[in-house]
């Protein structure tokens, strides 16, 4: 039972997806304690997956029994368990917070929102167990098909916003279908350990250029990389806040982990950073979004938008560590997507409180709200801290990193690094004003009364913020030993 | 020369065709379904190339038989046909989104609908 | 809201009253051998689902909704997920991996025993793409009454 287990996290996704609409006709109350039932054994079974990594190295698994190249494997690494833990875990907290918070938002609707859930929390997982890339597109796909739905359930305008999130999502998916199929027609194998092995000699020929301009491309949209970044701030915006706190904690980690997959996996190294300087050009467009994502989130009074606009500043933070070459920077970016995770979902979950007990986003509106939902607003203050990137937090030292990082990159690498430090004197012209007015300005509203499972997660989250900036050797060394395998022969140290 | 690369690669040329027809229904479009039916065009050229380089000339279908034969790769049959239940679900959500946006806002126009929002 | 379309045309009522016992059975026949020709789980769930269209445009919603109410379709669909699922759980009981259908003690040799459980599991997935099918026409043509 135990070496099944990387199928297990998705056997028991689907199992349960299905379950959902037969235990809803039953009793709809039992819906919301079912998912969260079901993300919890995914969560546990993740952790199981990383202590195993860890301590034995990695695993392989063959599904149906037929050998790999010719049948589909799950291939778990470092990174891989690392990047399963932490979705498995901010699906586990927004479930919780979920039960209330959807009830409040879109009530009776349960039954289909919750099979939702669970599926949109197994693809994701299921992009990130497998080894085989047609299996990455399938799980995407699956992914994907929950967040539109999930996102169309919001207010007004979420409609006209998912379906704008739908036709960006399958430009990007059909160009990943092609970068795929013409990788496989060079090649013959689709699995990604023997498409590392086979490509190498094919590395003169302008189809495996083209299919890794597809890949890109198509991941970046998935992930929200500056110039195609555009589907994000109205998604994020006008979706349901338990649904936003989810997307903003996973989705985008999830494409930036197959990003780094196909470019240092499948594809290797060399290719990317000496022959076709495609990590150079994603440093330049992940710094352009650096600076672009904050200046547009000054203007911002709602304050989803305005987180909205800040992850497509912290994503750029995380492409410029990892595409800057070398062992510090990448494993700066690493760190900062675990930091991200639980920072931005802790922070849109606050908001959702904050919406529903003072029913507004607009920041005027929320002056003083802090203060009557004290434990809410402190674990706000703290996760607006940490995403300036205070020190004691969990962003600090993953922006640290990613900042000595790309000094060692050379001349322009310096330039980087200013307009790095640049932007985080910049960020704190939004950020310092939200947590201004909304934990340490007096204000008088009326609060409806929070329940315990919308708090829980929140303070849960912010604790984990603390404590991963307070000792920060618990994930440097899981994240430290995932890049030394991803990029160990690079220098810098 | 140049007749090689068109006459042999012919597959090649209709995809790529089809694909920016596809692409410029769903970006010049405004009426929503034409997006969605620019969405669909845009998937299906893709299953058309992925179908269409699995051609073994000369082989048969990839069904066993008796004697030896040449057969067609299968394995991009059965990659398409997932990637075709993918399309479909895809556009039963877009169908689904574009009804209740016609509900909520009683056009279908896109302009339209953003003014109105 | 919108009448049911509820036709009186003589020539659809007819050819549907003929065409959809075979429309089902050819379904079920594009199920079976999925092996041995086009067909399988898939294209087998879109037929039976365009079967129960079809009869759903002849006859009037009402009809319809006596034989599939929306809670039988959603348990058609959980029943289908749940038999796919269920045996590749299955396999991993008895000792194989995820889907593999060599060790399932359904026939006399892992190669019979592998045709069985692909057969199995073709039967799952065109139960839920058939429930799924005709969930997606209910909403979409009749606002999901």
């Amino acid at each position: 039972m135990i070496e099944h287990f990387p199928v297990l996290i998705i056997a028991v996704g689907l199992l349960g997806a299905f379950f959902t609409p037969i235990i809803g006709l039953i009793r709809k109350e039992l819906c919301s304690p079912w998912a969260s039932l079901i993300t919890l054994l995914q969560f546990l079974i993740s952790i199981f997956l990383l202590y195993q990594v860890l301590a034995a190295g990695n695993i392989s698994y063959w599904l149906g029994g037929w050998q790999p190249p010719w049948g589909i494997e799950y291939a778990i690494d470092i990174l891989n368990a690392f990047v399963l833990v932490l979705v498995a875990g901010v699906c586990f907290s927004v479930s919780i917070y979920a039960k209330k918070s959807l009830g409040f938002e879109v009530p009776g609707k349960e039954l289909p929102l919750y099979t939702l859930y669970i599926l949109l929390s197994t693809g994701m997982l299921g992009i990130v167990v497998t080894g085989d890339i047609f299996n990455l597109y399938v799980f995407l796909e699956i992914g994907s098909l929950a967040a539109y739905a999930l996102i169309a359930v919001g207010d007004r305008q979420s409609l006209m916003a998912s379906f704008n999130y739908m036709i960006m999502g399958t430009i990007s998916a059909s160009f990943i279908l092609l970068g795929i199929g013409y990788l496989y027609v060079m090649t013959g194998t689709l699995n990604m350990a023997d498409l590392s092995e086979r490509l190498p000699e094919l590395y003169g020929r302008p189809v495996i250029l083209v299919a890794l301009a597809l890949l890109v491309v198509g991941l970046s949209i998935k992930t929200a990389l500056f110039p195609l970044h555009t589907w994000l701030p109205d998604a994020y915006t006008h979706a349901p806040s338990a649904v936003s706190a989810m997307l903003a904690g996973t989705f985008t980690k999830v494409g930036i982990y197959a990003l780094i997959r196909v470019m240092f996996t499948v594809i290797s190294p060399e290719y990317v950073i000496e022959t076709v300087p495609v990590m150079n050009i994603l440093s330049w467009v992940a710094a352009a979004g650096i600076v672009a994502g904050s200046v547009l989130a000054i203007a911002q009074y709602d304050i989803k938008r305005m987180l909205a606009y800040s992850s497509v500043s912290q994503i750029g933070y995380i492409i410029l560590g990892v595409s800057m070459a070398n062992k510090l920077a990448m494993t700066g970016g690493i760190l900062h997507i675990l930091s991200h995770s639980l920072m931005k979902g802790g922070a849109f979950l606050a908001v959702g409180v904050l919406q529903n007990s003072f029913g507004s986003r607009d920041l005027i509106a929320l002056r003083g709200a802090g203060r009557k939902v004290p434990l809410v607003g402190v674990s706000f203050g703290v996760f607006v801290l940490g995403l300036a990137g205070v020190p004691l937090t969990a962003g600090f030292l993953s922006k640290l990193l990613i900042v000595t990082g790309s000094v060692q990159g050379g001349v322009y690498g310096v330039f980087l690094a200013v307009a790095l430090i640049a932007n985080s004197v910049l960020s704190l012209a939004y950020y310092v004003p939200a947590m201004n007015r909304i934990v340490f300005a007096e204000g008088a509203h009326p609060a409806r009364r929070v329940p315990w499972t919308m708090q829980g997660p929140i303070v849960a989250l912010a604790v984990a913020t603390v404590l991963f900036g307070v000792f920060p050797e618990l994930p440097l060394q899981v994240v430290g030993a995932a890049s030394d395998a991803l990029a160990g022969f690079l220098g810098g140290g | 020369m140049i007749q090689d690369i068109i006459f042999a690669k012919y597959n090649y040329i209709i995809y790529i065709t089809l694909m920016t027809i596809g692409f410029y229904g769903m970006i010049g479009k405004r009426n929503l379904i034409k997006k969605l039916i620019g969405m669909s065009i845009f998937q299906y050229s893709i299953f058309l190339f992925y179908i269409s380089a699995a051609d073994v000339s000369g082989g048969t279908a990839p069904i066993l038989l008796k004697e030896p034969a040449v057969y067609v790769n299968p394995l991009p049959h059965v990659l398409i046909l997932t990637a075709i239940v993918v399309a479909v679900s895809t556009l039963a959500v877009g169908l689904s989104l574009a009804i209740r946006i016609h509900r909520e806002f009683g056009t279908l126009d896109e302009d339209k609908i953003i003014e109105l929002s | 809201m919108k009448p049911e379309p509820e036709t009186n045309d003589i020539i659809l009522r007819t050819g549907a009253s003929i065409m959809v016992p075979l429309i089902l059975l050819w379904g079920l026949y594009v199920l079976i051998h999925g092996a041995l020709g086009p067909g399988g789980g898939f294209q087998a769930g879109v037929i039976l689902a365009a079967g129960f269209i079809l009869y759903t445009a002849a006859f009037g919603l009402g009809e319809t909704k006596k034989i599939l109410t929306m809670k039988r379709v959603l348990l058609l669909a959980s029943t289908g997920l749940l038999i796919y699922a269920g045996v590749g759980v299955l396999a991993i009981i008895f000792g194989g991996s995820f889907l593999e259908y060599g060790v399932l003690p359904l026939g006399h040799s892992p190669a019979e025993s592998s045709k069985y459980g692909i057969e199995m599991v073709e039967v799952g997935i065109g139960l839920t793409v058939m429930a799924i099918m005709v969930s997606i026409f209910y909403d979409i043509a009749f606002n999901g009454e």
